[in-house]
């Protein structure tokens, strides 16, 4: 059996992956902030047939010294995308850090009911002190607490969107019952730092859950739908996939930073040119390509043996992005290497990710379910 | 009703401001209805919003509540329930509608002034200067079950800490001065140097220290609107807010009376009157005819009120579990039991109960009604009931009187409960020159007229 395709990820964080990618951006620097350009930006991922666009994020500025150091919160830029496209999955990146994991719940499950079921969550984790003290709360330090504050936030917010079954929502004229209350469930939640009663406040997203993405290691594998994966080669970056699936992840993504040749300048004269006003230091665990889409395209067929999707960070969004919806695309749609999302699917189909049911619902209840 | 001759009455060139309040939890948005629909898919909120922007209205409201209500040991089943994240939704219909407010209640209790501010914030630049946000100050203990700080506050401290919470939004929002973004890419740094504050601060319930992400936008910051009916309540919406969501809209005299009073506590913190606008929730029911009228506010009160929904707020006032007597019986022959008010069900309506109850009895035994029909009788009053041209008549006087501003409607169904009021009402208020025939500025402070932020 030929390996599913792969499935394709663009981060569309402020105008780029680089530091200075302000500069090279079609817009005035302060047109970064505006819902046009937001708006324009994930059409254009959408256009090219990306099957997911993430939104980086922190309470921090998304840059010190000369960078932009303005971010509208993530959650909020997914739903106006979400709001404003029809077909593309919106994950934003969502700390737990310090953030409510109730509130985080509502929000994601939002998402998702504003996106009829396109939602996905890039679980985050604030790791600068300077967090702790612009939300006024006591510090979270070292990659322990961090990792425990991300796990319980997951299974915080995985149990409350569980806490409504499906069918909590009878409507039953008959009995004068809007809800019904045995199909909401208490999440009784309690971790070493604090505790959530629950259920939810909304209801159950139309995903069940939306999807799940954290760079492996961050939270426990049976938590995670798609591990985000890197290296410095591209062959340490297929084992660490390897690793990911090994450990029971169900997908892996890829992530590769992206510099393109464009029709004006090769990418090496575009980071050049870059910088001179910053370096684009290398993150570990992130893959980096520099040159033609050409390229790309055969790095990401050797990619797709071992891994299942990609999440493209490119230089400059203004740039690359085209170039990406030009070349590289639909050459891997052609070929078959990847796959676009259809038109009223939700992205766990597009991911081809099973629909979970409520860990809450019992035997009962799905028996009444039948018997109706 | 005569019309009102516009050289005697106090404000002849008022306008009346709409709000829509999508509920999403409550038992006076009628589900049974076959025309009832969802009330958590996206289309409903779109349909309901771009309904209100047709019928020019200044805002699209949602509500608070982080913690689903119980009653007799449980999950509360028989209303409304389950909502969205109010910001996140927000910013969706941010996208699909045009000039509309788009309000979120937020408490101040289980929130986090630099986390709040800044969401408030993007739904305010997303939208283009039209956010809103609705204070409110929820304090129970069994909503802190849902958060890391567990059940608090005590309710002398409630509005300290939204005071101090306000003032560190405000601080947040006006961390950017204007020109804070450079003009080109040519720039030394994207923002301009020194143009972006840090915000400090240290007080009884914060102590934060920030940088602020966003510029202000086209209002400057949100429209701060606040709902608290205490004499603390009423003295910080007076000391802060804009506009204040009361329940003060129903009876023309005691809307008069309350807005009198806020006028006066105004006048106290030093503020200019016109710094405030008062738009009371209600329910507003059309008919082609008074008589038409009537039948049909019946019909809602009845779906509204049905005999499990009377029997359960019967139940509360007694402190009896009630199911499984009939509604339609008379009431039950026993005392109320009198345990201590634990502010479980957030009103105060049924503190005094005995005399309530002692109320209850008397009215219906002289007007012969069943125990479903008082709770409909003597249950809170929600609306306005006539036809399109009498209530356009005392919506005027109300306006023009200075007893309301407007008024903030939940439609009883969703979503074409707003329907009649946009195509039959709004015409008829136009026509009296007491509504606007058309958007004239873009932004949610602009639409209620309000100051332009310093
Ligand atoms: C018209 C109106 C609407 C309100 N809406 C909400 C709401 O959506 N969520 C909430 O938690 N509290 C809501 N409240 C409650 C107030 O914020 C406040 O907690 C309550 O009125 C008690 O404060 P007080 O003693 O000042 O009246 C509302 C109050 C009023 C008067």
């Amino acid at each position: 059996m030929p390996r599913p395709a792969l499935r394709l990820a663009v981060e569309l964080d402020g105008d780029g992956a680089h530091p200075a990618a302000w500069r090279r951006a079609a817009h005035a620097p302060g047109e970064l902030l505006s819902p046009r350009r937001l708006a324009r930006t994930a059409a254009a991922a959408e256009n090219a047939g990306f099957t997911l666009v993430t939104l980086d994020d922190s309470i921090l500025p998304p840059a010190s010294g000369a960078g932009p150091v303005g971010r509208i919160g993530a959650v909020e830029r997914a739903a106006f995308v979400a709001a404003s496209t029809s077909v593309v999955g919106v994950a934003p990146v969502v700390a737990t850090t310090y953030a409510e994991p109730f509130h985080v719940s509502s929000q994601l499950s939002s998402l998702d009911h504003v996106s009829a079921g396109r939602a996905g969550w890039v679980v985050g984790a604030e790791e600068d002190p300077s967090a702790a003290r612009a939300w006024g709360r006591p510090l979270v330090e070292g990659p322990e607490a961090l990792a425990r504050e991300a796990r319980d936030g997951v299974r915080v917010v995985r149990d409350l969107w569980d806490s409504w079954e499906d069918n909590a929502v009878i409507r039953s004229v008959a009995t004068s019952r809007y809800l019904d209350r045995e199909r909401l469930h208490a999440v009784d939640f309690t971790g070493e730092t604090y505790s959530v009663k629950g259920p939810s406040i909304v209801p159950r997203p139309p995903q069940g859950r939306p999807v799940v993405l954290a760079r492996q290691g961050l939270v426990p594998a049976e938590l995670t739908d798609v591990a985000l994966v890197g290296g410095t080669t591209a062959k340490e970056t297929g084992a660490a996939g390897d690793a990911a699936k090994a450990a029971g992840v169900p997908l892996a993504f890829a992530e590769i930073e992206v510099a393109l040749d464009t029709p004006r300048d090769t990418a090496r004269e575009r980071i050049a040119d870059l910088e001179r006003y910053s370096p684009w230091e290398e993150r570990p665990g992130r893959l980096r390509y520099t040159g033609s889409a050409e390229g790309l395209v055969v790095l990401l067929a050797e990619l797709a043996a071992s891994v299942d999707g990609v999440r493209l960070l490119p230089l400059v969004l203004d740039e690359d992005l085209s170039v990406l919806s030009r070349l590289v695309l639909p050459e891997l749609f052609v070929r078959r290497l990847a796959t676009r999302p259809l038109p009223g699917t939700t992205l766990r189909t597009s991911l081809g990710l099973p629909r979970p049911a409520s860990r809450f619902a019992t035997a009962t209840t799905l028996v009444r379910e039948e018997t109706r | 009703m005569t019309r009102t001759d516009p050289t005697d009455v106090p404000r002849p060139d008022a306008r009346l401001h709409f709000g829509v309040f999508f509920q999403g939890v409550n038992h006076w948005t009628i589900w049974s209805d076959p025309s009832s629909g969802s009330q958590i898919d996206p289309a409903s909120f779109l349909r309901v919003a771009r309904t209100a922007e047709r019928g020019l209205f200044d805002a699209f409201f949602l509500g608070d509540g982080q913690r689903l209500r119980e009653s007799e040991g449980g999950i509360h089943e028989l209303d409304v329930a389950g909502r969205p994240d109010s910001i996140t939704q927000l910013s969706a219909l941010a996208a699909g509608t045009d000039r509309i407010g788009l309000v979120s209640t937020s408490n101040t209790t289980y929130n986090e002034p630099a986390d709040l501010a800044r969401r408030l914030s993007g739904l305010d630049l997303l939208s283009g200067g039209r956010a809103g946000w609705n204070m409110v100050t929820t304090h129970n203990a069994w909503t802190g079950e849902n958060f890391r700080r567990g059940g608090f506050l005590d309710h002398a401290d409630r509005y300290t800490r939204a005071e101090e919470f306000l003032s560190v939004a405000r601080a947040v929002w006006n961390g950017w001065s204007e020109e804070a973004v450079a003009a080109s890419a040519d720039a030394r740094s994207w923002s301009v140097p020194g143009a972006v504050g840090r915000v400090r601060s240290r007080g009884a319930h914060f102590d934060v220290d920030l940088a602020p992400t966003l510029p202000r936008s086209a209002q400057g910051h949100p429209v701060i609107f606040q709902a608290g009916d205490s004499g603390e309540g009423r003295d910080f919406g007076a000391r802060n807010a804009d506009v204040i969501f009361s329940a003060h809209g129903l009876d023309f005299d005691d809307a008069l009376g309350f807005a009198e009073d806020l006028r006066r506590r105004l006048r106290a913190a030093g503020r200019p009157e016109g710094a405030l606008r008062i738009l009371p929730g209600t329910e507003i029911i059309i008919g082609a005819t008074e008589k038409e009228a009537e039948e049909k506010a019946r019909w809602v009160r009845l779906e509204q009120v049905t005999p499990a929904v009377a029997l359960g707020i019967a139940g509360r006032l007694w402190n009896i579990d009630l199911s499984g007597r009939d509604a339609d019986g008379p009431l039950p022959a026993e005392d109320p039991v009198i345990a201590e008010y634990t502010g479980k069900f957030g009103s105060s309506r049924f503190r005094d109960t005995l005399a309530t109850v002692a109320e209850w009895r008397a009215k219906a035994e002289a007007n012969g009604w069943s125990l479903r029909e008082a709770v409909i009788e003597l249950g809170p009053q929600r609306g306005h009931v006539g036809t399109p041209a009498g209530l356009a008549e005392k919506f005027a006087r109300f306006v023009r009187y200075g007893a309301v501003d407007g008024f903030n409607v939940s439609p009883y169904l969703v979503p074409e409960g707003l329907d009649d009021i946009v195509d039959l009402l709004v015409p008829e208020l136009q026509e009296r020159g007491v509504y606007r025939t058309a958007y004239t500025g873009t932004t949610l402070r602009e639409h209620l007229g309000l100051a332009p932020v310093e």
